[in-house]
């Protein structure tokens, strides 16, 4: 520590930071980390943030089960991930520190609430000495702050109890933060008072906490000087900070509004999919209605109740919910009407990691339906794609009058980064192009309706919501005659219905853009091939293996059924196809299907995102193998099953087995 | 046809010509009906035809909606707009579609497995919420279309092919599960009486929310003769017990039986020379509480003693779907119209030049 204070020094500029916050669940953590990302953003930062929490509400205080995190980088340049390691940790007790400690790179801070350091919750953390004073924490800049005695001190004469003054030792921490990183603490005073409206005295003791930290760091010359994060050139444009289920909800209003249909969510909640419900309900102004039902089986069913009546039917829902998911969906592709599925993935199985991401619902998602079942699949690649993919599955689900499952992940969906706000005027228009009069002539001659006579190009069914006379028709879980839709049991008959089925489901190739490849001059050797919330860490990785002077593409698939025509040509160019995923390899087991290409499996099942670190070494060890002319198979070890190459511990220290 | 996507549901088609006159064979569809021949099937489906055309509705605004069974092949049947789904799940989709649609007449057709075994949960909560349909529950107290194991309403010892040794199970007693579940109309009707079922019908669709029907039905291939000892056209005027609202509840071929509530409150049948006419319960719908229909739902333990049948209960309760529509509308009012850019900015939004 450094006897010169901030007076003397011009702040320190730097080009990014990644922040982690941690402490007990009740100790408010993702609240400050959402404030600071929220100041962060308003200050022009680009930025990705990872909550990172516990199942259980509150687990037993003190406790490594309960350790609650909130990590956020923030840089003056384009960013794709919240960061591998945090540059700075912010730990408010013993078990905070030892779940994150492993994480941090040396030379990393560490500001540690040193009122939490006593006996009691060491020995519940599981030290058996002070890691403050043993110098396990010697590769680290410490500062020991006490946090807990200034905050109940700063509010005692305001008549705050110090039990309940001691809450507030979070805006502490973020007003310290803030001080450290050059941002104003005004827009959060601001936002206390209106969040605490009415509760006095909880409003002035966060308050004087906030103010107390920021100050404590300007005053308390522990540190030697200030950051400073520059914003960074974004396009220019109108921008918000948004997670993932909203982006969902935001996307679900507008594909409702560009289609004219009114919305329907019929759900049940379930982390992490019920904050698409919550952001749903509280928006009836757009006429939106929400049906929280008696179960998955219900919501989903009433959702389809609601599609058959003419409506935009869709249901959210994860990892157990969407098993009991699976009959009503088969029920919708045997009656061919539009319906949304959104699967918010989670870990698995059975109840598995509620709070922890995953990507291992794709092949449940291709094929967890019995009978030959196809529909379409859409996955959103970033928290801010979530809006973009969710108006394209609805569009292919309006269209071709199929269920569509739409894959985000625990990671998108609480996760955030900035949102270059589109131009409302450029949404694409959904036309709803429902039956309007009788499409058959029958044997007598007279014109009817019937409701499986397909469109030429999409062999899309006519949707006929109840209302129009002469259009009265019955459908049904049965096998149906090609055409009247009647119930049949003929064999032909129903292989040209499975068919057909299919054909319309595969032939959704020829209605969605070809495979985006991002190969700067196309002479790359290596292609990685992603999908979903891998987004951010296989580009940011790629962008490490380019600044050291490799080359290597990346392709980025958001319809992984059907899959872009072109998609078998692209991984033909390529020597070698790595392929990683949060899951034991199941995109590459597609792929490998599909396209008899010996893609390469990069797996990770941890319940957090892949690092940029551990990308970028599985590139260059792909890369380095087909340098030395190693041949096409087993160049690298980290196929199914394996962890990640670089062996680096997960973000959070915790280790799932 | 956007109208039908309007965002308040409701459906303008038609309102202004006036409802064609129709007859029954206006509202069967083409296909054949195949229910075992002597199937109590068949009479529902006849009473259901021969209602409709007198009900004042159009067959573009009625749907019927079923799960699986024998039972829920009815919708195919009829030339309205239907869906056979699955197995017990009738209720569940009824419910998006009444909550979207509330200018739709719906009518959901469901068995006794159907319904109280694998979709027992979407029934009691349909009927707890009050969605505007209309419930026909085809009790016939066994598995139909999988031929014929017990049921969730078989009686107890029952043997069938999955029961060789008799079933050891408690059996529902649908309408005591109906009340238990807060229905706001709940009646009784069985397949042998087309005039019965009909009023029951016209009854449960006049009235607004859930509407509860069970009609004791013959499966005359796996279960025949089950309400044989009530139903049975000599049995009945002692079996049978008509309830009718605002009279004493009283049967039998000279009306010389009658239920009465007994000393410890509960409802028992007596003979009315020996309690006086004045002492009859008289049957009263639209009780509030739903303890004496409850009673009265229990008065039988089974088809085989004597059995009230007619409307137990009908009250008015907030309707699911129309309430949800307020609240929309009411949220519309006060806030207009949403706006998809305000929507986008509606956080902390910042500007990048
Ligand atoms: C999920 C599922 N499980 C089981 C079945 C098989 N199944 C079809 S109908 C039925 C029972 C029908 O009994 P009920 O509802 O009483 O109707 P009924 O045939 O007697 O009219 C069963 C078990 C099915 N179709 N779907
Ligand atoms: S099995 Fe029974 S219920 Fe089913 S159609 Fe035949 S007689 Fe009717
Ligand atoms: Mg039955």
């Amino acid at each position: 520590m450094s006897d010169t204070t901030i007076n003397e020094h011009e702040p320190e500029v730097l080009d990014r930071v990644i922040l982690r916050f941690a402490g007990d669940s009740g100790d408010g953590m993702q609240l400050v980390g959402d404030q600071f990302t929220t100041i962060s953003a308003l200050f022009g930062n680009d930025l990705a943030t990872f909550p990172d929490f516990p199942a259980e509400i509150r687990a037993p205080a003190g406790t490594l089960a309960g350790v609650s995190a909130f990590q956020v980088q923030i840089s003056d340049h384009d960013i794709l991930t919240p960061g591998d390691a945090p540059n700075v940790l912010v730990a408010m007790n013993p078990a905070a520190l030892k779940a994150n400690v492993a994480t941090l790179p040396p030379g990393a801070t560490v500001i540690v609430n040193v009122d939490a350091f006593e006996e009691r919750n060491l020995t519940k953390a599981g030290y058996d000495v002070n890691p403050l004073t043993d110098g396990s924490l010697s590769a680290y800049t410490v500062y020991e702050i006490p946090m807990t005695s200034i905050t109940t001190e700063v509010s005692k004469d305001a008549g705050v109890k110090p039990r309940d003054a001691e809450r507030s030792k979070n805006f502490f921490a973020l007003g310290l933060i803030c001080w450290l990183y050059t941002r104003p603490v005004d827009g959060t005073a601001e936002w206390i008072k209106s969040k605490y409206e009415g509760k006095f005295l909880v409003m002035e003791a966060n308050l004087r906490a906030l103010k107390a930290g920021y100050h404590f760091g300007e005053t308390a010359e522990l540190f030697a000087s200030s950051f400073e994060v520059h914003p960074a050139t974004l396009e220019p444009g109108e921008y918000v900070n948004i997670t993932g289920n909203t982006a969902t909800a935001w996307g679900l209003i507008a594909a409702a509004k560009q289609s004219g249909l009114p919305l329907f969510l019929g759900t049940y909640p379930i982390t992490p999919a019920s904050d698409i419900l919550h952001e749903l309900s509280k928006h009836k102004e757009f006429g939106v209605r929400t049906f929280q039902a008696e179960d998955e089986i219900a919501g989903i069913g009433a959702a389809l109740g609601a599609a058959f009546g003419g409506a935009l039917g869709v249901t959210t829902t994860s990892g157990p919910g969407a098993d009991l998911k699976a009959e009503m969906m088969g029920l919708g592709v045997s009656l061919e009407l539009p319906l949304l599925i959104i699967n918010i993935q989670r870990g698995g199985p059975s109840t598995g990691l509620p709070t922890k991401t995953e990507q291992a619902d794709l092949l449940h998602a291709m094929y967890g339906r019995h009978g030959e079942s196809p529909l379409p699949i859409v996955a959103a690649k970033t928290p801010s794609h979530c809006f973009e993919a969710t108006i394209e599955a609805v569009r292919l689900a309006v269209k071709y009058r199929t269920p569509v499952i739409l894959l985000s992940d625990g990671y998108l969906a609480n996760g955030t980064e900035p949102w270059r706000l589109p131009d409302v005027a450029d949404l694409p228009v959904i036309d709803p192009d429902f039956a309007s009069g009788p499409n058959h002539t029958d044997e007598d001659g007279n014109e009817v309706f019937w409701p499986y006579v397909r469109d030429e190009t999409t062999l899309a069914r006519p949707w006929a919501p109840p209302g129009l006379a002469g259009l009265e028709h019955r459908i049904g879980g049965l096998e149906k005659a090609d055409g009247s839709g009647n119930v049949s049991y003929d064999g032909d008959n129903h292989e040209r219905m499975t068919r057909l089925r299919a054909a319309k489901i595969a032939g959704i190739a020829n209605d969605i853009p070809p495979t985006d490849v991002d190969d700067e001059d196309g002479h790359a050797d290596v292609l990685v091939v992603g999908w979903g919330s891998t987004y951010g860490a296989i580009a940011a990785g790629v962008r490490r293996v380019r600044a050291r002077g490799h080359k290597v593409a990346h392709a980025h698939l958001v319809h992984l059924n059907p899959f872009p025509a072109d998609l078998g040509d692209v991984l033909g160019r390529y020597r070698r196809v790595l392929v990683p995923e949060v899951n034991m390899g199941q995109l590459s087991r597609l792929l490998r299907a599909e396209y008899l290409v010996d893609v390469v499996s990069f797996t990770q099942l941890k319940g957090i995102p892949f690092r940029a670190a551990s990308m970028e070494s599985a590139i260059l060890e792909l890369i380095r193998a087909e340098d030395g002319g190693d041949g096409r198979s087993g160049a690298v070890t980290s196929s199914v099953g394996g962890t990640p190459v670089d062996g680096t511990v997960p973000a959070d220290g915790k280790v799932y087995p | 046809m956007t109208d039908l996507a309007q965002a308040d549901g409701t459906h303008t088609n038609g309102a202004s010509v006036p409802v064609p006159v129709t007859t029954r064979k206006d509202w069967s569809s083409d296909q054949e009906v195949r229910w075992c021949p002597g199937c109590g099937d068949y009479t529902i489906l006849a009473a259901m035809q021969m209602l409709l055309p007198d009900l004042g509705v159009r067959r573009e605004n009625t749907v019927f909606l079923s799960g699986i069974g024998c039972a829920a092949r009815l919708p195919y049947y009829m030339n309205t707009y239907g869906m056979h789904s699955i197995h017990g799940r009738a209720p569940a989709i009824a419910t998006g579609l009444a909550a979207t649609r509330p200018d739709l007449d719906v009518w959901v057709i469901t068995g006794d497995g159907d319904s109280l075994s694998i979709g027992g949960n979407h029934l009691i909560h349909a009927l707890r919420r009050n969605v505007n349909i209309t419930i026909l529950l085809f009790n016939n107290q066994i598995y139909g279309l999988t031929k014929g194991q017990y049921s969730p309403t078989s009686e107890m010892a029952k043997v069938t092919k999955s029961t060789p040794f008799g079933s050891l199970e408690q059996p529902f007693n649908p309408l005591s599960l109906a009340l238990g579940a807060e229905a706001s109309f709940v009646a009784r009707s069985h397949d042998m009486d087309r005039k019965h079922m009909t009023e029951m019908f016209r009854r449960a669709h006049a009235h607004k929310g859930s509407s509860f029907v069970e009609i004791y039905q013959n499966c005359n291939v796996f279960n025949d003769g089950a309400f044989e000892q009530i139903t049975g056209k000599e049995h009945r005027s002692e079996m049978l017990i008509p309830l009718v609202h605002g009279e004493p509840i009283r049967f039998g071929a000279e009306g010389e039986h009658g239920v009465v509530r007994g000393p410890d409150g509960a409802v028992e049948v007596v003979s009315v020379a020996d309690v006086g006419e004045s002492a009859l319960l008289v049957h009263d719908e639209h009780r509030e509480n739903p303890g004496l229909a409850f009673q009265l739902s229990r008065l039988s333990r089974g088809p085989y003693e004597p059995t009230p049948i007619g409307v137990f209960r009908d009250v008015d309760r907030p309707e699911y779907g129309l309430e949800m529509t307020r609240q929309v509308d009411a949220v519309i009012e006060r806030k207009g119209e949403g706006d998809i850019a305000a929507l986008l900015r509606s956080g902390s939004s910042w500007t990048v030049e």
